[in-house]
């Protein structure tokens, strides 16, 4: 699914990242606990989660993660804007929880990690 | 070429600035992405124990022509069941850490699963020492 097509069907905002690049997430992963993500085999997917700390940018870092989708419309701290921009992440921000944000990307074509 | 990193209890701030480091080395070595994804993911697993869990502790990284070799090395508490530490979703982790999105127990469990070469010694009161070997 392009990134364009996630930014519209969540009425997501872009906090941080290069949209111009041309992201295509094959698959996608909803989860707050980062132990859990660092355990996928996968790369190249979305994130989906309503954990908004440093944390999850360095997550997102070494799990190659491209996109992460922040939900409950929990903001960005300038410290993860930050963080987000060097390491080339695209950081979004959607006012749906995580429930209706998956449901609306799966019901479009996006499968899940498992 | 070594890489080394002090690591600082409770500063959840500067966990992954050591695997963020290394992973732009190994990156500029033109190392297989998907094993700098496992070494990274183990490292950073690595950081956030000694962060979450020790009173503060080091790490050394060594990357030779064929892989790399870690050492994390904390300065106590030591951990009293190792056999204990190694099971999926076993933790002693505090609200604090559960909060940050860690400690569900898979941290060790993890690291053994992402290096090809995993060592864990602990004594109580002395500390924890975890050597890994990831090949290229």
């Amino acid at each position: 699914m392009r990134l364009t097509e996630i930014i519209d069907l969540t009425q997501a905002e872009v906090v941080a990242g290069d949209t111009a690049i041309n992201h295509n997430l094959q698959k996608a992963f909803s989860s707050d606990l980062m132990s859990d993500v660092l355990t996928l085999d996968t790369e190249h997917i979305l994130l989906i989660t309503g954990l908004a700390n440093v944390q999850l940018i360095r997550t997102a870092e070494m799990a190659d993660i491209e996109v992460v989708l922040l939900a409950r419309n929990k903001k960005a701290t300038p410290e993860m804007i930050e963080l987000a921009k060097e390491i080339g992440l695209v950081l979004l921000e959607t006012p749906y929880s995580i429930y209706r944000s998956s449901g609306l990307l799966f019901k479009n074509g996006l499968p899940p990690v498992y | 070429m070594k890489l080394e990193f002090e690591i600082v209890s409770g500063d959840f701030s500067m966990a992954g600035k050591a695997s963020s480091q290394i992973k732009k080395k190994l990156k500029q070595l033109q190392v297989d992405p998907k094993v700098i994804k496992r070494i990274v993911v183990a490292i950073y697993e690595a950081e956030v124990n000694v962060v979450a869990h020790s009173v503060g502790g080091k790490m050394v990284a060594e990357i030779d022509g064929n892989g790399i070799n870690v050492e994390v090395k904390d300065a106590g508490p030591g951990i009293a069941d190792i056999t204990k530490a190694m099971q999926k979703g076993f933790s002693t982790a505090s609200k604090a850490v559960r909060n940050m999105g860690f400690g569900a127990g898979m941290g060790l469990p993890n690291i053994k699963k992402n290096t090809d070469e995993f060592n864990i010694e602990s004594e109580v009161g002395i500390g924890t020492t975890l050597t890994f070997r990831n090949n290229f």
